[in-house]
């Protein structure tokens, strides 16, 4: 793995599906428990879960704060600029005072620009924090969205920030295809897809495959669950020319295991040969690319 | 007045929709709203025909003109997103702020309206369906999703029907924010996983934070029967109702592969009796908060 890592100086391999609980968390912490050491960073911070698997003690936390609007009202003549100016609808500018909704306000930073008064300022808000650990020699850093905090994107940014150098760095990304999904993969040198082979799974891999496409970033499909479903999900792929990197058979024992929070590679040891097999593929699909 | 019931679950993939169509079944009496509009699936299950589809247009994006573009780069180091680059912007970048309008002193640059998805009204074999997919890198969730919920009660006035039933999305940020905001009841789907508990919690912290009657229903609870009783347990002491506990079987997946809800794959199966009861409840309460 050593040597990718030295050419490349920087390998971020994110861990992304369409559907929700189709098995991104086991694949990114099994993968990085059987390569022995890794960098992970759990992106999905609306329901950070690597945690649960990995078990960090001695976290590290630090705030992540964004720039909100704060009105001198002392200063302010409620000529209502701000107000019209805010696309987020953020700032509300009543009879006697200026409103600012501070969760629906998207930090750009219009309003203090558009004040003729200067009566605007920027005070750094909590948002969430990110939390950095290390188990054994896996790293991990996550973050924590506040509950009730609805945009997600400048927490993704600060995890991101962790992406360290000469390292194999694993992404957990949240589900779905939206701005967060497309936050955490953008600059991914590959993508492992994990999916399910369900009508739900094949529809959602599908949409995922479509935005994987268009930002033209190389990726291959786990099939988790593989002897449950149809065959559906291997024509789909068959058809499009997709590599299944990997699968992952229906197993009860590996449920149990990740119910309990127990990575299955270390219960189930034979599997560490094919998490490896899967990073020496992705290796080889990174230098032909570059 | 209808009102509105959702399915949430905070993590992915615990069985919301499946759930969620199978209640559609059993009741044959609701509006139904998908608002999972990043991944939905509901549609799979209940082949929706399409009455009627709308563009939804909610913000807007920057457009430079290359002509008149002097590459000054004011807008770039302006803009918060880092989606100006002149003479490009970056679409999946910018946020429709307009900070970089403001800026540019060659008025180079105009906002214009964005397409962020699409809505669908729709019959279905049980009755009017509302759904919407947010197009890829989206973030405009939120709003999508509260335009589904608006439709769905509006239809829900035309049609007689008391109760709008939505499927909602995982995660507890701006789409599910958007989905919980004032419903009579959120119904958590979890799992006896650690980060189905993790999830769980979060997502019922959410709705206490937004005033919204919660209920739980544990899905395959004997995967893990210590972590069910833990559920349980934390339920209690927070008072919130458990609507049941539903073993875990292969009749969910294959259902799903059928096309077919769970009451019409298998009507007399132990889990579809569950279900009924636990629908019975739910509309008991409805009827109770009148």
């Amino acid at each position: 793995m050593q040597a990718i890592i030295n050419e490349c100086d920087l390998l971020i391999i994110t861990v992304a599906s369409g559907k929700g609980g189709t098995g991104k968390t086991t694949v990114a912490v099994n993968l990085a428990i059987s390569l022995g050491h890794a960098n992970v960073l759990d992106c999905d911070v609306e329901e950070p879960n690597a945690h649960t698997l990995l078990h960090p003690e001695d976290i590290r936390i630090t705030d992540v704060t964004v720039p909100t609007p704060v009105v001198d009202q002392e200063g302010c003549t409620l000529c209502g600029d701000c107000g019209k100016f805010c696309q987020f609808n953020a700032i509300f500018v009543g009879k006697t005072k200026v409103l600012v909704y501070d969760e629906i306000c998207h930090s750009c930073g219009g309003c203090v620009l558009v004040c003729p008064e200067k009566a605007i300022e920027e005070k750094a808000r909590k948002v969430g924090e990110i939390k950095s650990s290390k188990t054994g020699d896996v790293y991990l850093t996550y973050g924590d969205l506040n509950v009730g905090e609805p945009m997600a994107v400048p927490l993704i940014k600060a995890v991101k920030e962790h992406i360290v150098k000469r390292e194999i760095n694993i992404l957990d990304a949240p589900p779905g295809t939206s701005c967060t999904v497309i936050e955490t993969v953008q600059e991914s040198d590959f993508v492992i897809l994990v999916t399910e082979p369900t009508p739900f799974g094949l529809h959602d891999l599908m949409m995922t495959v479509g935005v994987l496409d268009r930002l033209d970033v190389p990726y291959g499909v786990i099939i988790n669950r593989s002897t449950i479903g149809d065959n559906e999900t291997v024509k789909f792929l068959k058809e499009r020319g997709i590599q299944v990197i990997m699968e992952i058979p229906f197993d009860r024992r590996i449920a149990e295991l990740y119910s309990r929070g127990e990575p299955f590679v270390n219960e189930l040891p034979e599997y560490r040969a094919k998490f490896q097999e899967v990073v020496r593929h992705i290796e080889e699909t990174v230098r032909n690319g570059t | 007045m209808a009102r509105e019931i959702a399915i949430v679950s905070g993590k992915g993939g615990t069985g919301k929709t499946t759930i969620t169509a199978a209640f559609i079944a059993i009741s044959q009496n609701v509006i139904m709203a998908d608002c999972d509009v990043d991944a939905p699936d509901l549609h799979i299950l209940l082949q929706p025909d399409m009455n009627k589809t709308e563009e939804f247009v909610s913000s807007k994006v920057a457009v430079i003109d290359e002509a008149t573009c002097t590459g000054c780069g004011v807008c770039e180091s302006s803009c918060r997103f880092d989606a100006a680059h002149p003479p490009d912007i970056n679409s999946i970048s910018c946020e429709g702020c307009g900070v970089c309008e403001l800026v540019c002193s060659e008025g180079a640059i105009t906002m214009q309206d964005k397409v962020s998805g699409h809505i669908h009204e729709s019959s279905t074999r049980f009755g009017p369906m509302v759904h919407a997919k947010l197009l890829p890198g989206e973030g405009n969730s939120g709003k999508l999703v509260t335009e589904v919920r608006r439709r769905g009660l509006q239809s829900a006035e035309k049609q007689g029907k008391d109760i709008v039933l939505i499927d909602g999305s995982p995660g507890i940020g701006c789409p599910v924010i958007a989905t919980v905001t004032g419903l009579l009841l959120g119904v958590i789907v979890t799992e006896p996983t650690l980060s189905g508990m993790h999830d769980m919690k979060r997502v019922l912290s959410l709705m206490n934070q937004m005033r919204v009657k919660p209920m739980v229903i544990i899905n395959k609870f004997d995967l893990n029967l210590d972590n069910t009783r833990d559920i349980e347990e934390f339920c209690k002491e927070d008072n919130v109702e458990i609507l049941g506990r539903i073993p875990f079987d292969s009749i969910m997946t294959k259902s799903m592969i059928a096309g077919k809800t769970l009451p019409e794959f298998s009507p007399d199966h132990e889990i579809v009796g569950q279900l009924h009861e636990i629908w019975k409840r739910i509309e008991d309460y409805v009827k109770m908060t009148k």
